[in-house]
């Protein structure tokens, strides 16, 4: 088990800490149902420093790229993210990503149970010139919540606002003099900011946004009922290898130009699909009454299985239960009445349309 | 009346063969907040380590199982609305069932307060 810098500053917070992507992390502080509902009424530090960092770069680093991702170089600019998708060779997803175009080559930010299966892919895929560069020396931490613009502005410096990040754009900062590579984009549908910092400044950092009275630290309890909400997939629970990104609703993962002219792993199936459609869509489901469905909970039509829940809980903010699942595509529009079994019992739920809480990206003022 | 606790941390109160059923301070403190709880029908009959009762958090759905046997006789309906008592008041408003026990030798193999508090310590 591996520790995250800031272990023993969650540790002194209260953190309760549980294993997770083979990390200590903190699942909760003060309780899952008031950090969630912090974070959507102001703001919380989230520590994701399990994840991975990368930096791709070497002669040929853009065509390389495009040859083991869906994604079009071409179009992105610098320092804004774009999400993209690991696919093997049947189109089956072995990671999402972010991916960012630095000055000299490419920031990729993977999750952190992939990591080494990403590295390990990407260094049988790329060719010898194009050099992989963990940056395991990194804490990665976000901000998200309507209030974290204010909290951040606060504690940056840089060449230019914070103001003039809008979503999915990033530039260098300063926090407390540390460098601070900060991208408007997160994972909970809220504004926010992603922080890249030293590890070894980590603790200072936190200690400094935390310190604003906006922001709460917030556990990967909230963190994974926030994303639900927000109607984003968790890698490993509604994407693996077993699902296409088409049938999971992800083709702006897979960029235009992309879709014509395919040349990247599973692109075969993927552009069939994306023309004849898939056999199974992801949707979201509410539930009726209180009890929740959660992963590996059967959907059902009358005496027929339609589909499967690959995440679900009690949602805060709706005040109800709510799930994602695979559903047969002819049971996927939104309003169709289905059943979900647990623990012998069949639950009422119907097919919504997601997000079940409306994103509230900065696009701009 | 006398409180026993089991290892799983229910807790029950005896009063010659009826009992009254619920999870510890220290169970609710580790699930985290709960939103739903799935109460026995009364007339339901449990053995000793049957699980009648699911009380589902933010998290999970975890087990309740019954310390003893014996027929379900009640079940707190207050927590339909309110399943939050679970986690403010465990140990006396959050009660999940009653029952009535068909075997009180069941008791022996149950802890007393100082043995919970002690196993308690040790976690």
């Amino acid at each position: 088990m591996l520790t995250l810098p800031l272990d023993a500053w969650h540790r002194a917070r209260g953190g309760r800490m549980v294993e997770f992507a083979g990390y200590w992390m903190p699942v909760q502080y003060e309780g899952i149902i008031a950090e969630h509902l912090w974070t959507r009424t102001s703001a919380g530090l989230f520590d994701v420093s399990h994840m991975g960092q990368l930096f791709i770069s070497g002669e040929g680093v853009e065509a390389a790229l495009e040859a083991v991702l869906p994604i079009d170089l071409s179009t992105l600019k610098p320092y804004g993210p774009r999400y993209s998708l690991l696919l093997d060779e049947n189109g089956g997803v072995l990671d999402d990503l972010m991916v960012t175009r630095w000055n000299s080559g490419f920031y990729l930010v993977v999750n952190g149970a992939t990591k080494w299966d990403d590295i390990g892919h990407l260094r049988e895929n790329l060719p010898d010139e194009v050099t992989i560069n963990h940056l395991d020396d990194s804490a990665l931490l976000a901000l998200q919540g309507p209030k974290a613009f204010v909290a951040l502005e606060r504690v940056v410096t840089g060449e230019y606002p914070l103001s003039a990040l809008t979503f999915m754009k990033g530039g260098q900062f300063k926090i407390d003099g540390v460098d601070a590579w900060i991208s408007r984009s997160g994972y909970t549908g809220e504004d926010g900011f992603e922080i890249s910092i030293p590890a070894a400044d980590a603790e200072r950092v936190a200690d400094l946004i935390c310190a604003q009275p906006e922001v709460k630290p917030i556990g990967l309890g909230a963190r994974d009922s926030l994303r639900l909400e927000a109607g984003l997939p968790l890698y490993g629970h509604d994407l693996s290898p077993e699902t296409s990104p088409v049938e999971a609703g992800l083709l702006f993962g897979i960029n235009k130009r992309r879709r014509t002219e395919g040349g990247f792993p599973g692109a075969e199936r993927i552009l069939r699909e994306i023309a004849e459609g898939t056999a199974r869509k992801w949707v979201g489901l509410v539930l009726e009454g209180r009890q929740a469905a959660r992963e590996g909970a059967t959907v059902h039509l009358g005496t027929q299985q339609v589909g499967i829940v690959t995440s679900g809980g009690f949602s805060p903010s709706c005040e109800q239960p709510i799930a994602m699942a695979y559903v047969a595509s002819a049971q996927a529009a939104p309003g169709t009445k289905l059943e979900i079994e647990v623990r012998g019992k069949r639950l009422a739920a119907e097919v919504v349309s997601t997000p079940f809480v409306p994103h509230r990206y900065f696009r701009g003022a | 009346m006398t409180r026993y606790f089991t290892q799983d941390h229910e807790w029950i109160d005896v009063d010659g063969t009826s009992g009254v059923v619920g999870i510890t301070d220290y169970a609710q403190s580790q699930l985290g907040d709960i939103t739903y709880v799935d109460l026995p029908a009364a007339g339901t009959a449990v053995k000793k380590g049957d699980a009648p009762c699911v009380v589902d958090s933010v998290k999970a759905a975890s087990d309740v199982y019954s310390p003893v046997s014996g027929t379900i006789t009640a079940a707190n309906d207050a927590l339909g609305d309110a399943p939050e008592t679970v986690n403010t008041d465990p140990e006396e408003g959050g009660w999940l069932f009653r029952i009535d026990l068909s075997d009180v030798s069941e008791l022996g193999g149950l802890m007393d307060q100082a043995a919970y508090d002690a196993y308690v310590a040790e976690l």
